[in-house]
């Protein structure tokens, strides 16, 4: 896959260029590619003039950083302890079911990833799903599977 | 404009709230996470369109605001218009033109929605009157649900900044260090460190540069207590710290807000900005000699990142590796300078200590744990959501009186507290008054404040292997009593969840337990076995029931329960399509089976089956 790296030292730019900004650059950086290309950490090294391997440590260290390819729409099962008592694994399987892939993975197509996350801190309307940032809450299995538009 | 003295305050606070008199009502309409789930942006862009067709002497869309989190997620969107208090829950679009037609021209109220009582099936007007309300005391989330969150002039207007304008002006650093002392405050992330003395050891070092930094990191599962502070009103939080820093003589804050919380992240960022504008932020603050400002950190999602160590290293955006503590972080923490930490909802106690004075803090509360706790009530009870209660209110009273009791008036289990760190608290427990003493003694602890409220569907063993599952991904691998340790724990737990444990494996995982909470470089690793242990203590014959008769009587661990259906069957289908097993057949309209053989004891069935007609054994 061929992909525009061209915005990236724009990105870099933004922070304050040392090492303290690293972890929000990379944030930054995934933010527009929804996951960290190998080429972006190499230039994040470079520009920040960091060894590639420390920018390497913060890029595998922190959950929230991935280094696959993600989907066109990122599904968050929450699996918070609320969400955990109120059947947040049912709802993990009814997805996982429905996508034909586990959680952490992505469909085929490029269309789906799934991830299983801690908590998402809204414990009150729990199960709790995340599809591209809109909360939906108070799911049962079948709520759930409504989310995905596949059939 | 930029505020430079008590006087150019008190003009802002008095234009405010000449403005606010303007309006005969106001509409108050929580945009907290959960509402904005439920659909309360489009409640608010349905008052803007409505509000273009209509004059209304004594109301414009000016009054309508955009608040914090109210607390009861659960009835979410809810709308309160003041000055009666009258309280609607689960509004929709289409009802705002009623809203404003009906309530907010004629002050007339409309039956239908209101809140309805749970235990008497009453419908209820004002919200104070509501019992989840009731039995509260709010002081941090004072402005919760009153003001909107990103307008500084409203937190101003409500006598925000008054306190930083006390301190500044008529008090000394040591004094408000005292103030603070005398107050009783203790940290509230989970330790309870007295907040007066961890300031004046920073004081007391000699440096040249010093860091406040808030710890808004929330990583406990089930918790959402700072997130919703953050989210609904960041400028204590701001107020709070620049006292802190004024305190201990620091010249440079930081913020560290979880990333998965975007909504407090852009709140915080905004109330920064407009700190800065009117000068409570940056060079001579308030046009004092006094300079302070502070930065946001993003956390990227690790627990550890709540210890100390680990998240001054994750600031300096290294790592988040926790170092073993024999200096502590007060005196060489951030870039290795003395470093004030504290979480959010311990600085947004600061201000109305300040301001009130700590001879009337610390009437509240008990003796050793001053003031009130907020938690986020969850789990299997009637209302959930955000609380603020006075430290000493027993177990019962907030899951009975506050949360209304358990769903579906099932029985009671036990209670989770402290998240990963604490413990699982039976029913025999339920009168223990909540303070930090109190709890630790019992095995659990205060933690940051979640609570989870567990019924008899609940596994306890279940519950054990879920917080093992979540810290031995969490644990960051430095220390090797934490990071193998807590795998093999949650390996035996997972052998007696799948019927395969023996008595003697309940045997190692206490010793095991002790090395772990012994050997460890941080809290992770030295509070991880909680959970384990206080269920191993308060439930150990659900323990024995699965691995003595491989039976769990809960319901949940799949590899001991069988679903089957029984007469109740209308064949409706409806657990057909869940299944993903492709388990289940019969004809339409009779009774349908579940191939045994195929069966994965997934649930799926159960959970949406509406004639009670699956069965879990």
């Amino acid at each position: 896959m061929c992909q525009d790296f061209s915005r990236l030292p724009e990105i870099i730019a933004r922070h304050r260029q040392s090492s303290e900004s690293l972890i929000m650059i990379l944030q930054d950086i995934q933010q527009e590619y929804h996951y960290l290309p190998p080429e972006a950490l190499t230039l994040t090294a470079e520009t920040l003039a960091v060894p590639l391997s420390k920018v390497a440590s913060i890029a595998t260290f922190y959950n929230s950083f991935s280094l696959k390819p993600r989907g066109k729409n990122i599904v968050k099962v929450c699996l918070g302890t609320a969400c955990h008592i109120r059947g947040a694994r049912l709802i993990q399987d009814q997805l996982e079911h429905k996508l034909g892939i586990s959680a952490g993975e992505t469909t085929s197509d490029s269309e789906y990833t799934l991830e299983a996350v801690a908590c998402v801190g809204a414990c009150a309307m729990a199960p709790v799903v995340i599809v591209n940032e809109k909360y939906h809450g108070s799911l049962n299995v079948n709520k759930a599977a409504k989310l995905l538009k596949r059939k | 404009m930029c505020i430079k003295n008590s006087r150019q305050l008190k003009q802002v606070q008095r234009d405010f709230l000449t403005r606010d008199k303007q309006f005969t009502r106001k509409a108050l309409i929580c945009c907290g996470t959960g509402c904005l789930a439920n659909g309360a942006q489009a409640i608010v862009d349905e008052f803007r369109i409505v509000m273009k067709k209509k004059r209304i002497t004594g109301f414009s869309f000016e009054a309508v605001r955009s608040t914090g989190c109210h607390g009861f997620c659960e009835q979410g969107p809810l709308v309160i218009i003041e000055p009666e208090g009258i309280f609607y829950t689960k509004v929709k679009t289409s009802q705002v033109t009623d809203i404003i037609d009906t309530t907010i021209r004629k002050g007339v109220v409309i039956e239908r929605l209101l809140f309805t009582n749970p235990v008497d099936g009453q419908k209820i007007t004002h919200y104070p009157e509501v019992d989840f309300f009731t039995h509260q005391q709010r002081i941090v989330l004072r402005n919760l649900g009153k003001i909107a969150p990103h307008d500084i002039k409203e937190y101003i207007g409500n006598g925000g900044y008054a306190a930083l304008d006390k301190a500044l002006r008529r008090m000394q650093p040591q004094e408000v260090i005292d103030e603070i002392s005398r107050s009783g405050l203790r940290g509230r992330g989970g330790g309870g460190f007295s907040t007066g003395r961890k300031w004046q050891t920073c004081a007391d070092v000699e440096s040249e540069m010093r860091y406040v930094v808030c710890n808004g990191d929330e990583g406990d599962p089930g918790a959402f207590m700072d997130r919703s502070i953050m989210e609904g009103d960041p400028h204590a939080v701001l107020e709070g710290m620049i006292i802190a820093a004024y305190a201990v003589g620091a010249n440079q804050g930081y913020i560290y807000v979880r990333e998965e919380y975007p909504l407090a992240v852009i709140h915080v960022q905004k109330a920064i900005e407009d700190c800065r504008e009117i000068g409570l932020l940056g060079k001579n603050i308030f046009g004092t000699e006094f300079s302070f400002d502070i930065r946001i950190a993003r956390g990227a999602g690790a627990f550890v990142c709540g210890e100390s160590s680990a998240l001054m290293k994750s600031v300096a955006g290294e790592v988040g590796e926790p170092r073993a503590k024999y200096i502590r972080s007060v005196v060489k923490g951030l870039y290795d300078q003395p470093t004030v930490l504290n979480n959010v909802e311990t600085y947004a106690n600061v201000p109305i200590i300040i301001d009130k004075g700590a001879n009337w803090y610390c009437k509240i509360g008990t003796p050793k744990s001053a003031g009130t706790k907020v938690f986020s009530l969850v789990g299997k009870v009637r209302n959930t959501g955000l609380i603020e209660v006075p430290m000493g209110i027993t177990l019962r009273r907030i899951i009975f009186d506050v949360g209304g009791g358990i769903i579906d008036d099932r029985p009671f289990k036990a209670v989770q507290t402290g998240g990963p760190s604490g413990g699982c608290l039976p029913d025999s427990m339920l009168d223990l008054p909540v303070d930090f003493d109190t709890l630790t003694a019992n095995g659990s602890m205060m933690g940051s404040g979640g609570m989870i409220v567990m019924d008899d569907l609940t596994c306890m063993v279940d519950v054990a292997r879920y917080f093992l599952e979540f810290l031995v991904k969490e644990s960051c691998g430095k220390c090797v009593p934490c990071r193998e340790g807590l795998y093999q724990l949650h390996g035996l737990v997972q052998k007696v969840c799948a019927g395969q444990g023996s008595e003697q494996d309940l045997d190692r995982m206490e010793q095991l337990s002790e090395v772990i909470v012994r050997g460890s470089l941080c809290g992770l690793g030295q509070s991880g076995p909680n959970p384990l242990l206080s269920t191993l203590k308060y439930f150990r014959e659900e323990y024995l029931e699965h691995i003595l008769h491989r039976r769990c009587p809960a319901g949940v661990c799949r590899d001991l329960i069988i679903y089957t259906i029984n007469e109740k069957c209308t064949g409706c289908g409806a657990c057909v399509k869940p299944c993903a097993d492709v388990a289940i057949t019969g004809e339409k309209k009779k009774l349908h089976v579940i191939d045994q053989d195929k069966c994965t004891q997934c649930g799926a069935c159960m959970a949406v089956c509406n004639f009670d007609a699956v069965e879990v054994h």
